[in-house]
């Protein structure tokens, strides 16, 4: 290969002996020895749940978006447990950011060729994920989408998931009652462009609050005149305290805030406290998960709607079992519940206290 | 080539003989052996593993990651490297794919823009390396950030379905045996064999290792540099415009989130294939392999059941043992 490299490599060093070969078995060997260490040792922490020969067990797989936000971190939580109880083996896998449809795909085709009965999936990209759900679903494999609606809604067996236009409805309710007949101004605090999760809390904040006439059928975010300022956070604290910023310097008026989750919401209250508006501004939320509910506690969110990721998660684990051991399918949609929680209960609107968020709280 | 021929053996033979263990150059050897450890190692723990469907599926998985490397290896060879290489690629995916759906053009015209679009990018990382001689680590970084942008505001964040049967052509599979092959993936092996031909064959490729290895010393001989320079991002580019359409025929989607990371991991795939960061040596043979170690790893770890953060930590740990690997063997090679 290095003919005319050699050569003028040559001219650059003093000439040495050829050790070529011993020093190439050398790296052969380093490089063995290293692979076959670090597989030994990952394969040592691998899920136990299922132990050796897997014989009859049940595989369930479950992939989520990422692998570190805590409402997945919670949802595997659940699998594993109702997993563990039920005798069956759960595979995990996730994507590397929020939108990775890729990881999500080879996912899909891993855990099918390893065997999986059905396969729970919070699908990152609700469009671009169908064909490869298609394929599984041909295959025999159960296929239910958690969480997040696939786009269309049927190409999966089932979904379980919140209702998120319920839960937007609930905290838009929850703030028109607090605000009353008061001008408001605005702020929404989104996920990402054409999330459908982003798009129902969003639109159902607006429906519940009155600023907006839409149903949950709409597959964009709506505006309204009291809406001075809309950003996407991607759910994340940082980006929710730019975001927030940004609004503030846009309009300094602004005094309601509808955020997608509550890092977002929290990010919010960070960039509202900095400018010290933090007892001006009403903050609501989505997600329940207990530093949300802390949050509630400590005054910073004003009210959030608690959803229940653990309950997605065994139902599903549940559910493919059952098809494995006696081939009922799950079908449609199943309401997992949501449930309005607040330390300043507003009047009209069912509320629970922080008590019983504290309670059912995940995370 | 410099292998004297035996006598009695036909010439053809000789040099098949010496093409291929030329083919196996010393810095694949070390990678070879560790995908050969890491099968063995993977069949003995799953059943699954050593299937011809299950293999075929990690040639597939890694079939997108694996043209990117392609790419990349003709850029780090030269010395140089590509950050932009995935956005380019998401770039393409979306121009081929609305062109096809949505302003309903002919979907051969649509896909020769797609790749059109690539090669653009590239010549324009080439025009900013050569012309501008900006470092190749700058440049792409700004190239990545505008192609990621081009890409999101082209497809309006929408990703694009409903493609015509044309554009998924090459996910569509063929048996072998007992097997099922996609096409993509014999494009892939056929393009890694042309560029390695290519490589080690052809004039042009001495040239490329030359200037990887010391662009003076190569200016000095007689190798216009810039040509060469040019010439190699531009290919690169184009080869990203044909990942973009495997992508495609992979997903069945225009997807503009697609290929964030790629950047990233087809770098993973060209050092852990033994080529040099510094330039001027390797082969893109070893990036075939490093490819398929980390596809190999993905799928096994996925079939024993393996929390899937375990598989990032071994690649990681892996990058840099190949590293370490290469920096050892350059110091003793003379």
């Amino acid at each position: 290969m290095s003919g005319a490299a050699r050569t003028a490599r040559g001219t650059r060093r003093s000439p040495r002996p050829s050790r070529a070969r011993g020093s190439w078995r050398l790296a052969a060997v380093l490089a063995v020895s290293g692979a076959l260490v670090l597989t030994t040792a990952a394969c040592g922490k691998s899920d136990s749940a299922s132990g050796g020969g897997s014989g009859g067990q049940v595989v369930v797989g479950l992939i989520t978006k990422t692998e570190t936000n805590p409402f997945f971190v919670k949802m595997k939580e659940g699998a594993e447990k109702e997993a563990q109880a039920k005798g069956a083996k759960l595979l995990t896998a996730a994507g590397k950011f929020d939108g990775d449809n890729a990881s999500q795909v080879t996912a899909i085709e891993n855990m099918v060729a390893a065997g999986a009965k059905g396969i729970l999936i919070t699908p990152s990209d609700t469009k671009a994920i169908i064909p490869a759900i298609q394929k599984a679903r041909a295959k025999g494999v159960l296929v239910i989408a958690l969480d997040t609606p696939t786009d269309p809604q049927s190409a999966v067996d089932a979904l379980f998931a919140t209702n998120n236009f319920t839960a937007g409805e609930l905290i838009g309710k929850y703030a028109k009652a607090v605000e009353g007949a008061k001008a408001v101004k605005i702020a929404t605090l989104d996920l990402a462009p054409g999330i459908t999760v982003g798009v129902l809390r969003h639109n159902g904040f607006l429906s519940g609050f009155g600023a907006a006439s839409v149903d949950a059928n709409a597959s964009d975010q709506v505006t309204a005149p009291s809406v001075v300022c809309s950003q996407d956070t991607a759910g994340d604290q940082a980006k929710g305290q730019t975001a927030m910023e940004n609004c503030l310097q846009r309009d300094p008026g602004i005094n309601l805030v509808y955020t997608i989750n509550e890092p977002a919401a929290l990010g919010a209250y960070t960039a509202l406290k900095a400018a010290g508006k933090e007892k001006d501004v009403l903050i609501v939320s989505v997600d329940g998960g207990c530093t949300g509910v802390q949050a509630v506690k400590d005054g910073k969110i004003a009210a959030t709607s608690q959803q229940y990721p653990l309950k997605m998660a065994a139902r599903g684990v549940d559910a493919v079992v059952d098809y494995a051991k006696n081939g009922t399918k799950a079908t449609g949609y199943t309401d997992t519940g949501v449930t309005l929680i607040s330390n300043t209960p507003a009047a009209g609107v069912d509320s629970k206290d922080v008590a019983f968020g504290e309670a059912n709280c995940w995370g | 080539m410099m292998a004297t021929q035996p006598t009695g053996v036909p010439a053809g033979l000789a040099r098949a003989g010496v093409a291929a263990r030329q083919a196996l150059s010393p810095s694949a050897l070390g990678p070879l052996a560790a995908l050969l450890l890491a099968c063995v190692f993977f069949s003995l723990r799953s059943d699954r593993f050593l299937t011809g469907g299950n293999l075929s599926l990690v040639v597939q998985q890694v079939m997108v990651v694996g043209t990117l490397a392609i790419g990349q290896t003709m850029v780090i060879l030269s010395a140089g490297i590509d950050l932009s290489n995935g956005a380019v690629m998401a770039f393409g995916n979306i121009v081929l794919t609305k062109l096809a759906v949505d302003s309903g053009l002919n979907v051969y015209l649509a896909i020769a823009l797609g790749l059109l679009a690539c090669g653009a990018f590239g010549a324009l990382n080439g025009t900013l390396v050569t012309a501008i001689r900006l470092p190749p680590f700058i440049v792409t970084l700004g190239t990545l950030s505008i192609a990621f942008a081009l890409t999101h505001i082209y497809s309006n964040e929408q990703t694009v379905s409903g493609l015509p049967s044309q554009l998924t052509w090459l996910g569509n599979t063929f048996r072998l045996g007992q097997t099922d092959i996609t096409y993509g993936s014999v494009l892939m092996i056929g393009l890694f064999g042309l560029t390695w031909y290519v490589l080690s064959q052809t004039a042009a490729g001495r040239h490329l290792y030359a200037v990887g290895n010391s662009p003076e010393a190569a200016r000095l001989s007689g190798i216009r540099t810039r040509r060469v320079l040019l010439s190699v991002y531009t290919v690169a580019g184009l080869i990203y415009g044909i990942a973009a359409l495997l992508l495609v025929s992979r997903t069945g989607v225009g997807d503009p989130n697609a290929g964030q990371t790629d950047n990233l991991d087809s770098i993973t795939a060209v050092v852990l294939g033994g080529t040099s960061l510094f330039g001027g040596r390797g082969s893109v043979i070893g990036t075939l392999i490093g490819a398929l170690i980390v596809g190999v790893i993905r799928n096994g770890l996925q079939l024993i059941g393996t929390k899937s953060i375990y598989q990032t930590l071994i690649t990681g740990i892996l990058v840099i043992l190949a590293v370490a690997v290469d920096q050892v063997a350059r110091r003793r090679q003379p």
